[in-house]
Order: C-alpha cells, then structure tokens, then sequence
C-alpha cells in the first residue's frame, strides 16, 4: 500500500471558466477541474477516496458517543452583511453540534450550483468557508458538487453534515429543565433576519446590520465548563427564539415565561419589525443559542459567556416554571401576559 | 427607539390604566354590564393582544373587534378571481404578503404560487409598476387591496402609469373605505356599542370629519387612536371620559400623525382615480352601499376589471357561499368572540384558517389565537 503523501499528482492547467457551465456537472474533466481547484484545493481532505475515514481520541474514550446531524442551507442573496451561505453552512451545523454538547470534528459538504454560478462566488464562499471551519475547529473531509440547469437552483445550495463527540457523563436535553431554571441568550436577537429582509433590497430599507452569524462552538464549552449541570441548549435558528423556547417547553413538559423587558433587541431590528409588522421573537438569527441552567449557575454562566465575543451580549431573558405544559408566555412591559406560540408558516408583512 | 419607546413607557400605563379603572367605576361598568367599546381597525385589534391590554384595563370593558383588517373583509369570490387571473399565460400577479395566505374556495395565492403562477408579494404597488417596466411582454397586475392607508399609494401608481403610458400594468381594485361599515354596524338593531376607538392611520389620510356623523347622527364617542399601547389606553380613557360626561364627539388622540383635515395630496390623488361604486360586498357583513372603490373610467387601461371582464366588470356577479359553519361574520359583527366559535382552534387555526379572522395577524381570531386572548393564562404571579 502506497502512502498517499507520496503520490504525486499530476499536473493541472489552472481553472480558466469563469461561470459553471452544465460541463462542470458532467462526471468529466471539466468536473474535476471544477472540484480541485476550487473545493478541495482549499479544504485539503485526507484523500481523494469516496468517503473519508476517520479516528479520534476522542471516540476512543469509554461511554463516548457520536453525534451527527445535517441541515441544508438556501439563502439570497448568498452573500450578505456579515456573512454568505458558506458561513451559513459551516456555522449552522457546527452550532447544531455544539448545543448538544457534543464537540464538532467533522464535516461533510454537498453543493447544488445552478449553472451560470460565477466560479469568483464560489470561490469566496468556499474561502469563508474554510475559515469558519478552521475557526471552529472542525475539518470538512468528504463532499459533493452537482450542477442543474439554470433556474433549477438559486445559484449554489449547500447541505453540510456534521460529526462530533460526546463525552461521557454529558447528556443535554430539555427534559432535563426543572422550575425555576433560568434561560440565557448570549446576544442580541433577531439581527440576521432583519439584516437579510434588508440586503434583499425590495423594502428600499436601508440599515447597518449585520448578520449574527457565528460558531458557537466554542461558546458552548465555555458555558459547561463554568455550568456543570446545564440542562439544555438550542440554537435559535428559523423561527427564532420563540420556535426554540416552544420546542423546550413542550419536551420538558414545564411551562416557560419569558420577560419582555429584558429581551436584547438593537433598536435597528426594532424598527424594521415596526414597518413590517413583524414580530422579532421570530426573526431568525444564525449566531444565538438560548440555554437553561439552574439559577444558581446562572451568573458563571453569564460570566463565563461575556468573556468571549459571541457572548457579550448574554444575558436571562426568562425562566422554566410549573404550569400549562408546553405553553411559553410573555410578561408584557406593563405585567399584562400574552402567550408567545409557534409560528405558523412564515412572517407576512402587513398591509397598514 | 426614539418615537415609540416613549409610547410603551411602563410607568405611564400604569398611570393610565389606573385612571380607566377610576373613570369605569364611575360609569358603573361591571363585567356583568360592560362599556363595549369597538376598535374599528385590525392594527389595534393586534396591539391590544400583542400588549395584554385586554388583560390589564378594568373587567368592565369590552372590546368589541371592529371591520378593519382588509384581508378579513374580503370575499372568497375576490379571492377566487385573484386567483384566476394569477392563472392566466404571461401574467405576473403581483400583492401585499397577507393576502398570500387567504383561502379562496379551491385554493389559495400562496397554493397557486406553488402550482406554478407568477405570484409575487410586494411592499408598495411601486414595487409592482418597476415589474412591469422591467417585464414589457408581461402583463403584470396588482392587486390593489385595503383601506384609505393604501388606497392614496395604488392611485399615485395609477397615475405614474398613466404619465409613462404603460401598456403592461393594471390594478385589480378591491380598496374600501372605513366610514360605510361603521355606519352599517351601527344600523344593525343587535349593535350594542359605547364608543369607538378610531383608525389612526386613515385619518391620517381622511382626517377626522368623516367620523362626525358617528358623535352628530348616533350619539356615540369616537376616539381616533395611534398604534402604541399608551395611545390605546390614553384613547380609552378618553372615551370613557366622554361617556362618563354624557358628551359624544370626535377627539383626536393620535395629533402628532393626523391632521385634522387629513393629508390634501393624498385625498386629490384618491379623488382623481376612483369614484365610489354603488355598493360592495364585505365577508361577513354584506353588500354596503358605497363602501368599495372603482377605477374612474379615464383610467380605464389601468382597471384589471375592465381589461379582463372580472370582478364587478364581469357581466354576471360572481357569489360565493362562505364554508359550513364559519362564524365569521358573527364574530365580525361583534355578536359573538371568537373564542365562541365552534370552529375556533378546531376546525379553524392560523395553519389551516377556514374563515379570513384567522388568516391575517390582524384578524381577532388570529389575535386571539396566536397571543392567547380570552384563554386562560396560567401565569406566574
């Protein structure tokens, strides 16, 4: 058996297209050409096999466990305020890891590029996503590309899997909440959503905003670190924190209560909902996780979350009580109570 | 948030909600025998949700939801014909993003969006008018759809067409106006309504005379309202004030948006475009004599209707009977809540909405629903 460091490989003539064709999808040269020089030139896997493999330490750990999950990741515009879809891709799956407390090793990486996608766009969002990847500490070590005629995608899709470990003893779940547990966010909500209905640019509002997108991965070790009996954890994605706080109260059985007066919200986002008719515990974020802990690991835990960039914002938006099982309300400003549910479809904007 | 944390401001509520108790005490109002009051527009219906105030002001008052959530009052048959002209070759069907999810006898925007009709939700109808520049082998129509909030901007498009000689671009008008129901509601001998609290933001348009026949002919209070909750209560108290006083008239709480004459740009525009029809139908109410406007036939290139023979410019008026067992139009008059309505949260919920009150966020039953009005909260004290 050759060891695969030593083999050289032959040479290549630099990528000249400057937009994929249906060429590059076609099982080829052109494909290949497409895949080195523009995937795995940057995200060097082991080896050019059709499946990674792999060892951990890690793994090797008795009463270990593997976690693994996927998502998909559409967005447009691709490249907005404070991120792209690559980011998006990396971020999200990691932090989908992360809240289950498990540590994010790898990941896979499956595009669906429409044809007529420039090759500089991939390339920028391949570069973002590498270092993501490397910032999280995660190795994307297997993937795909397919390429489908023009309208049959919005420039590229990507579906990213991760790997990660658990280990022993560690077991996050929102079963795991009992009254009088706190909820902590580690920021400002609602920024990515706001940011993104800005950047599509049909509402000719224009604002500063920028994406929240970021891996929590490190984050969330920091926060078991300091809170040893963190219940559970879920990253506030679509249907923002609101969709995540009904997911928990209906798995631990409790009911939730949140204060409005200590929601994070940036006056930015604010006044986008208020033109729009939108609600902002439902603006999707993609760089915030919501986590229960018992009250008396309340302040480590926002200590510990303010002391990196990502949890600056932290802080207790509400706690888990006894009550209807499942329901999440929300104190208002004035004491009055209103019950936050799941959103039902997408936000529509109003007409008046 | 300048110009609107102002308008939440806890402590003033607080202030507020005391001098409602103080003044509702002195009507006499119980929960046995009620002050109702109707909050005429759909934005208020939501903000009172939105902030509990149902929940904080005095047990004896009764909010009564008023007619004014566009989307609710829309017939299915309008729906339908949205529809069928989304349906038609080389058509772009532009519209707001609440009417998207309206349920039309067979099938809704959202559903023949994902049949493959060109449907595209917009925020302005300028936004509609830039497509159709941009589309000249397409026909692109707008459905022109709300109150005296959004009739000015679809006339200021007509307009601008008309200026540019867009062959391309037609509205499908369904505007209406705010006063005609009001009126019809309070002809209905099974109305018991106090006071009104007023729609700010079409009197921003209309100003506030077109209310007085309400105080003159009917003896009641009307209150024109902003949209934050201190504006809400601050309007409450003022009619319960009027009440307590024996006085019936229009007051204007919302002065920092309308004015008093309303905005003379806006009226002009709306007064060039359209003329009134003679009568319009509304989900749950009926056929009200001039409540819905028409395209004035100098803009004829630009009416959907008479471009493609549909809605009142169809020969044969199109009707829809409502489905089995929706109580909307109880709920609408306020003869019942929605809570009462044995299809509430059964049959009918925001996912799979049977009638339009439970389609737009603000439609009572979707108030009622999404925030919980009228169901037991079993919050921590």
């Amino acid at each position: 058996m050759k060891d695969t460091a030593s083999v050289q490989k032959p040479a290549r003539k630099p990528l000249r297209d400057t937009c994929v064709t249906i060429a590059h999808g076609g099982g080829g040269k052109a494909m290949r050409d497409l895949i080195e020089s523009v995937f795995t030139d940057v995200f060097q896997p082991d080896a050019m096999e059709d499946q990674a493999r792999l060892t951990s330490e890690a793994l090797a750990t008795p009463g270990a466990r593997l976690a693994m999950t996927t998502d998909s990741f559409v967005v447009t515009p691709v490249e907005f305020p404070g991120g792209d879809i690559g980011k998006l891709a990396i971020c999200g799956t990691v932090n989908d890891l992360a809240v289950g407390g498990a540590s994010p090793l790898w990941l896979s990486a499956a595009f669906i590029i429409e044809e007529g996608t420039e090759i500089a766009l991939l390339r920028r969002i391949v570069a973002t996503m590498k270092a993501e990847a490397d910032k999280a500490g995660v190795r994307i070590v297997t993937g795909d590309t397919k390429v489908v005629g023009r309208g049959s995608a919005d420039q590229v899709f990507i579906t990213t899997t991760g790997v990660g470990v658990i280990p022993p003893g560690r077991d996050l779940r929102a079963e795991h909440i009992r009254p009088g547990d706190v909820a902590i966010v580690n920021g400002v909500l609602g920024d990515h959503g706001a940011c993104i209905l800005a950047a599509r640019g049909d509402m000719a509002l224009s604002s500063a905003l920028v994406s929240d997108c970021a891996g929590l991965g490190h984050l969330m070790q920091a926060v078991l670190a300091a809170a040893p009996n963190a219940r559970a954890a879920r990253d506030c994605t679509r249907g923002g924190l609101a969709s995540s706080l009904n997911e928990m109260a209906e798995a631990s059985g409790l009911a939730i209560e949140i204060e409005e007066e200590a929601l994070p919200l940036r006056d930015e986002v604010r006044g986008t909902c208020e033109i729009l008719g939108l609600d902002p515990l439902y603006l999707a974020n993609e760089g915030r996780l919501v986590v229960f802990v018992p009250e008396a690991e309340a302040e480590v835990t926002l200590a510990a979350m303010r002391a990196l960039p990502e949890g600056e914002g932290a802080c207790i938006v509400g706690r888990a009580r006894e009550g209807r099982p499942g329901q999440v309300t929300m104190r208002t400003l004035y004491g009055g109570a209103r019950i936050v549910d799941m959103l039902v479809g997408e936000q529509l904007p109003r007409i008046c | 948030m300048r110009y609107v944390q102002e308008f939440r401001d806890p402590t003033t509520a607080k202030v507020l909600l005391a001098e409602i108790a103080r003044v509702a005490d002195q009507i006499g109002a119980t929960p046995e025998k009620p002050v109702h009051i109707m909050e005429i527009c759909g934005g208020h219906t939501h903000a009172i949700f939105r902030y509990g105030l149902d929940r904080l002001t005095h047990p004896g008052i009764e909010f009564i939801h008023g007619p004014g959530c566009p989307v609710c009052v829309l017939p299915m048959a309008r729906v339908d014909e949205c529809v069928e002209l989304a349906q038609q070759p080389g058509v772009i069907f532009c519209t707001f993003g609440d009417a998207m999810r309206v349920p039309g006898t067979k099938k809704s925007l959202m559903q023949a969006k994902a049949d493959g009709c060109d449907i595209r939700m917009v925020y302005s109808p300028l936004d509609a008018l830039e497509l159709a520049r941009r589309n000249p082998n397409r026909e692109v129509i707008f459905f022109g759809l709300g109150f005296e909030t959004t009739t000015p901007s679809t006339a200021l498009t007509i307009q601008q067409a008309a200026r540019e000689g867009l062959t391309n671009f037609t509205v499908f008008c369904n505007h209406i106006t705010v006063p005609p129901p009001i009126k019809a509601l309070l002809d209905d001998p099974h109305m018991v309504l106090d006071g009104f609290v007023g729609p700010g933001h079409v009197s921003m348009v209309i100003g506030i005379h077109p209310y007085d026949f309400i105080a003159r002919d009917y003896g009641k209070p009307i209150v024109v309202a902003g949209f934050e909750p201190l504006d809400l209560l601050q309007s409450v108290l003022m009619v319960l004030i009027q009440i307590r006083d024996g006085r019936a008239e229009v007051e204007n709480q919302y002065s920092r948006i309308v004015p008093e004459h309303g905005n003379p740009v806006s009226i002009a525009a709306i007064e060039d475009v359209y003329e009134k029809r003679p009568s319009f139908a509304w989900r749950g109410l009926g056929e009200i004599d001039e409540s819905g406007l028409q395209i004035q036939a100098k803009y004829a290139a630009f009416d959907a209707e008479a471009k493609f023979g549909i809605g009142y410019g169809a020969e044969v008026a199109r009707e829809v009977e409502e489905p089995d067992g929706c109580a909307c139009s109880q709920v609408m008059t306020g003869r019942i809540k929605p809570i009462a309505c044995p299809q509430f949260g059964q049959c009918c919920t925001p996912e799979m909405p049977l009638g339009a009150l439970m389609v737009s966020s603000e439609g009572a039953c979707a108030a009622y629903y999404q925030y919980g009005g009228g169901r037991p909260l079993e919050a921590a004290e």
